[in-house]
Order: C-alpha cells, then sequence, then structure tokens
C-alpha cells in the first residue's frame, strides 16, 4: 500500500483523438477505482473522472500524455488506463462512427 | 479554435420549444438548414446520423449541457449551432440532469482534429459557472451571441 502517485506515459493512438465517447469510457474506468486518476498534456492536469476537464485537453492522435494515480489499487488503475489507450479506445478500425457502432464493454 | 469559427450566428435557437431528445435535434438542424448551412436532402439523413451516434452513448455530457454531433460528408467545413432550453429536456445525460444547453456539430468526415478543436473551445468555456449560467438564462440568440464573442474575447476564462 503506497500512497505515492504512479506515472505512467500514453500516446492517443485513435484516430479521432480524445473526443467525447473516449472521454465518457475513461470516466466510466476511473469511478471503477479507488485510487484518484489524473491525466496531463503538456503540463496541464485533469481529473479522469471529469468528461467536460478531460475534454479541455483536444488531445489528438498522437498526442503524449502522462497519466497518474495515488491510492490502495494506483496499478491496476493505470494498467487499464494504458490497456485503454493502447486499444485505441477500440475504435481503431473505424471509417464512420455512426455505420461501425463501438461495443462498450 | 473560438465560438465564432464553427457557431454558425444565423442558426443559434435562444428559445427551443421542442421537448424531447429527437424533438431538439430536429429544430437544431433545421435551424441549420434555415441558415442555408446545410442541404435540405441531407437534413433526414444528419438527424438519423446524429440519433444513431446518441444510441451509442448520450452526448448529455453533465451540468445541463450536450454535445449531438456527427461527421456528415455533406459538409465542407465544421458547422454548429447553439440551442437553449428554458425547460430543459430528458437527455439521458450522465449525470441524470435535464439539458437546457445544445452544441450541435457536423463535421467534414476527415477532419477529426477540427472536431476535437470544437469540444476543447466548448468544454474549456462551459467549465467556468458564470458562462454556463448566463448561456442558459439567455432569452434571444442576440444574447447567445454576445455571450459566445464575450467568450471568445476570454471575458469569462482565466486559463
Amino acid at each position: 500500500m503506497s500512497n505515492a502517485p504512479s506515472n505512467r506515459m500514453v500516446t492517443v493512438r485513435n484516430p479521432q483523438g480524445l473526443h467525447l465517447r473516449p472521454a465518457d469510457m475513461l470516466v466510466r474506468l476511473a469511478v471503477r477505482f479507488e485510487s484518484t486518476l489524473k491525466i496531463c498534456k503538456d503540463g496541464q492536469w485533469v481529473d479522469c473522472n471529469s468528461i467536460l476537464s478531460l475534454l479541455t485537453l483536444g488531445a489528438t492522435q498522437g498526442t503524449e500524455l502522462e497519466v497518474s494515480a495515488c491510492g490502495s489499487d494506483a496499478e491496476e488503475a493505470l494498467a487499464a488506463v494504458v490497456e485503454l489507450f493502447e486499444a485505441g479506445f477500440h475504435e481503431m478500425n473505424e471509417i464512420e462512427d455512426a455505420a461501425n457502432p463501438v461495443v462498450d464493454r | 479554435m473560438k465560438f465564432a469559427d464553427f457557431i454558425q450566428t444565423g442558426a443559434i435557437q435562444a428559445d427551443l420549444q421542442a421537448t424531447t431528445k429527437e424533438g431538439v435535434i430536429q429544430e437544431l438542424v433545421q435551424s441549420l438548414l434555415d441558415a442555408g448551412q446545410i442541404d435540405a436532402e441531407q437534413r433526414e439523413d444528419i438527424v438519423g446520423a446524429i440519433m444513431k451516434r446518441e444510441e451509442l452513448g448520450s452526448t448529455g455530457i453533465g451540468r445541463g449541457v450536450a454535445v449531438p454531433h456527427t461527421k456528415h460528408p455533406s459538409v465542407q467545413k465544421l458547422v454548429g449551432t447553439v440551442g437553449v432550453s428554458d425547460a430543459g429536456v430528458d437527455f439521458d445525460s450522465l449525470d441524470g440532469e435535464r439539458v437546457q444547453l445544445f452544441f450541435l456539430l457536423i463535421s467534414p468526415p476527415e477532419r477529426p482534429g477540427d472536431h476535437l478543436r470544437a469540444l476543447e473551445n466548448i468544454s474549456r468555456q462551459l467549465r467556468d459557472e458564470t458562462f454556463c449560467r448566463f448561456l442558459k438564462q439567455s432569452k434571444t440568440a442576440d444574447d447567445v451571441q454576445q455571450l459566445l464573442q464575450e467568450a471568445d474575447d476570454n471575458q469569462f476564462v482565466s486559463g
């Protein structure tokens, strides 16, 4: 049980960037953990549990972000966030949002 | 990106009449049509695409705000409008609250960056509670337009 924050770098892989649906996914993921998750772009840290805050990052494809987790399940939370970014928010093969619905887990 | 870059002044609806999700979307898309921003024959297709996007998860992002949107090949650039509902509309928002403020966006499929920058601008401005409250209290399109202009001039946001 460490209270020091753990940090990892992630890259936005999906072509659409960190738009509304990925932001929604991050919020839904963040609430599953006790740890406080934050994301940083160019020195600007925002809470991972606020869609509005996540959208202010305007993170396009290729953007590098730093993720920080602080709490008892910090490592698990970080791993889950990294996995979501690595999977491109499950929309890597999407050409048109409406034509290819992404099924949430 | 500023509001002036994507909000079509002539399509702002400060007094939405619709009381349902689809009704609001119809009303706002119609206002873009009336303002000459979309083709008449594309109207139903655009409304359908926006509704389909809502089925994936509501674009009601909390604080009484929703951002219904879609990509559509018929637009050459990002076009958007603002709608205000005095009574609020049940939009299946993430926080369960009724939505009073709508930012409807239609973007060309190959321009995801513009859509992101519009979302970035909207979310940054809406984090300011004063701006959010004033917008919801707007009675005329001119009121809305003036608030957007003030936001563009950085009169609400510090950073």
